[in-house]
């Protein structure tokens, strides 16, 4: 299974926040981490990761320094700022709502999988 | 394979990728970098899983997806780049551009104002622009000109031999501003300024193609040049306007009226200033911008064809001649100009191997409808010559005019050559940079001889 580009984007934000939020990153930790929490099923590409962090830069939410650490190429470092972690905060209710209303929407319905759909009456 | 050749490899590999997302517009250089990092950690991690490194550069390139796809997704977070920009300083994407535009830049500043200062200088010895209109007018291309062709020639670090040539030019042109006895409301004032003008101007073409004195291309760059250079010119004139405009306004409403710092300080200086810094931008932007003057020259070539030609089919239906007083042959100079200024500028953006097409035809049908014009006027002219005697601005007018003619008539005979696929379009193109020293030479001539021998009338 893999999860829907619609969905990917949805969520690209609060993810990354979330992770900077950890500690600073550079994009491909930041992408390996990406993958390892979603046990590889969210598909991430360059091309998403890379403009989104440009964006949230952009917006104040991280702020980006050219670093070498001991031992290591020189990388470009991401950090969360206080902007960004209210962002991720407000991001979070909202996910938390919608997940709340998701399950709450999915428990109510039971087992999806025992269900089959049925038609519109009335209307003919 | 060793593991030094492997890796003697892979940096080759990385460079030439390198090199292909730096021809993206939409990728900056810490893009590049910030992405071959990616690469890197990608491949590093590959190869200790076992792959070869090579194979290792392949997947993980594989991985990263098509550069199309990449630039696409960055140019929506990064719109702006899309919009070319004119960098000025210290957004170059390399340092020893960076260095060289921060250079350009200072030259810039020290020309400009060397502009500026030039033209308030005669002030030290009582001279003022209100009540030495005569003066200043003579003189007018040699307060701004030569600052320019300074600035170029230190762009191109021109020789010793050619800034001779050069100071020897405008040396030229400041005797033949002010030597000769002109009363102060002579027609040889106003020839005079327009000629040294134009004649300096072609000093000013001379620092500009510098790094090649003789090649046709680098002549015909120096008419691209002008061409924008006159089209900045224009846009800074219009800046100007307004900044004049508010600084009047705004002044007045508290009480003082900044006539004089605008007419002897704001206007002069903001002129001879804008002469140079109009070369500068067209210089620095050389390669950013699309060319605006052939554009221009495209729209209007059709305007001015069925103008022309609308005007000769009215004349023929009207026959009740032409009013030639000198106005009216000041004007029609002016149209063999414009129409010359087309052509120039439509050959100028014009792919030379390209096969004749019908922007050719417009374009031999406005010079040749210019020619019929002109050739109506010329006959009307000579008669009213033979009849009054002649004057130096007819005099200068006429050669004008001559000049013009001459240059078109053999255009409108090379572009039907080339419609019929007789001559290629590079004959044309020839011609008019061969053509450039002509308008020099007369230029000069008019400047130096004319007021001898018209008894400076």
């Amino acid at each position: 299974m893999k999860v829907t580009k619609d969905l990917v984007a949805a969520s690209a934000t609060p993810i990354v926040l979330g992770i900077l939020a950890e500690g600073e990153s550079y994009g491909y930790a930041i992408l390996k981490r990406i993958s390892e929490l979603s046990g590889g099923e969210l598909d991430w590409t360059e091309g998403l990761l890379y403009p989104l962090l440009h964006r949230l830069e952009r917006l104040g939410h991280v702020e980006s320094a050219w670093q070498a650490v001991a031992g290591e190429r020189r990388r470009k470092y991401y950090r969360i700022t206080d902007g960004g972690l209210a962002e991720l905060a407000e991001q979070r209710r909202q996910w938390d709502t919608v997940v709340d209303a998701l399950k709450k929407v999915w428990q109510d319905a039971g087992d999806l999988g025992t269900r089959t759909a049925r038609p519109l009456e009335g209307l003919a | 394979m060793t593991a030094l050749d492997d890796r003697g490899g892979l940096e080759a590999q990385f460079a030439e990728w390198r090199h292909y997302v730096q021809r993206r517009p939409e990728l900056r250089t810490s893009d590049a970098e910030e992405l071959e990092d990616h690469l890197r950690g990608s491949v590093e991690e590959l190869t200790a899983l076992g792959l070869r490194a090579e194979e290792a550069f392949l997947v993980a390139v594989k991985r990263m997806g098509g550069l199309d796809e990449l630039s696409r997704e960055f140019a929506r977070e990064h719109s702006e780049r899309l919009w070319k920009q004119l960098v000025l300083t210290g957004e170059a994407d390399s340092p020893a551009a960076d260095s060289r535009a921060r250079r350009d830049l200072l030259a810039l500043v020290v020309c400009a104002a060397g502009a500026a200062v030039s033209v308030k200088l005669p002030a030290l010895f009582g001279m003022s622009l209100a009540d030495d209109a005569g003066f200043y007018g003579r003189n007018i291309a040699l307060f701004a000109l030569p600052w320019l062709a300074a600035f170029l020639a230190w762009r191109r670090q021109v020789g010793p031999a050619l800034i001779g040539v050069l100071v020897g030019l405008f040396a030229l042109g400041a005797v033949a501003a002010n030597v000769y006895p002109l009363a102060e409301d002579s027609q040889s004032v106003v020839l005079t300024a327009i000629h040294l003008t134009i004649a300096l101007w072609f000093a000013v073409g001379l620092a500009y193609v510098a790094d090649d004195l003789r090649s046709s291309r680098r002549h015909m760059d120096f008419i691209r040049f002008t061409g924008e250079w006159f089209v900045y010119l224009a846009l800074m004139a219009a800046g100007g306007g307004v900044l004049t405009a508010f600084t009047f306004g705004t002044f007045r409403a508290i009480g003082i009226v900044p006539e004089d710092a605008i007419q002897q300080w704001l206007l002069p200086c903001g002129a001879a200033a804008a002469v140079v810094v109009a070369g500068w931008l067209v210089e620095a932007k050389q390669s950013v911008v699309e060319n605006i003057a052939p554009v221009l020259a495209r729209l209007f070539t059709p305007l001015f064809a069925a103008t022309l030609l609308a005007f000769l089919i009215t004349f023929g239906f009207n026959s009740s001649g032409i009013d030639v007083e000198r106005e009216a042959l000041i004007l029609f100079d002016l149209l063999l100009v414009v129409v010359l200024g087309l052509l120039l500028y439509s050959i100028s953006a014009r792919e030379p191997l390209a096969p004749p097409g019908l922007f050719d035809r417009l374009q031999l049908a406005l010079v040749a409808a210019a020619l019929a014009i002109d050739v109506l006027v010329l006959v009307e002219i000579a008669g009213r010559i033979s009849e009054y005697g002649t004057t130096p601005n007819k005099t200068a007018a006429l050669g004008e005019n001559v000049i013009l003619l001459a240059n078109l008539a053999w255009s409108a005979w090379l572009l039907l050559s080339f419609i019929r696929h007789r001559q290629p379009f590079s004959a044309l193109e020839r011609w008019q940079t061969s053509y450039l020293p002509v308008y020099a030479a007369w230029g000069w001539a008019v400047a130096l001889l004319f007021p001898p021998l018209f008894g400076y009338a």
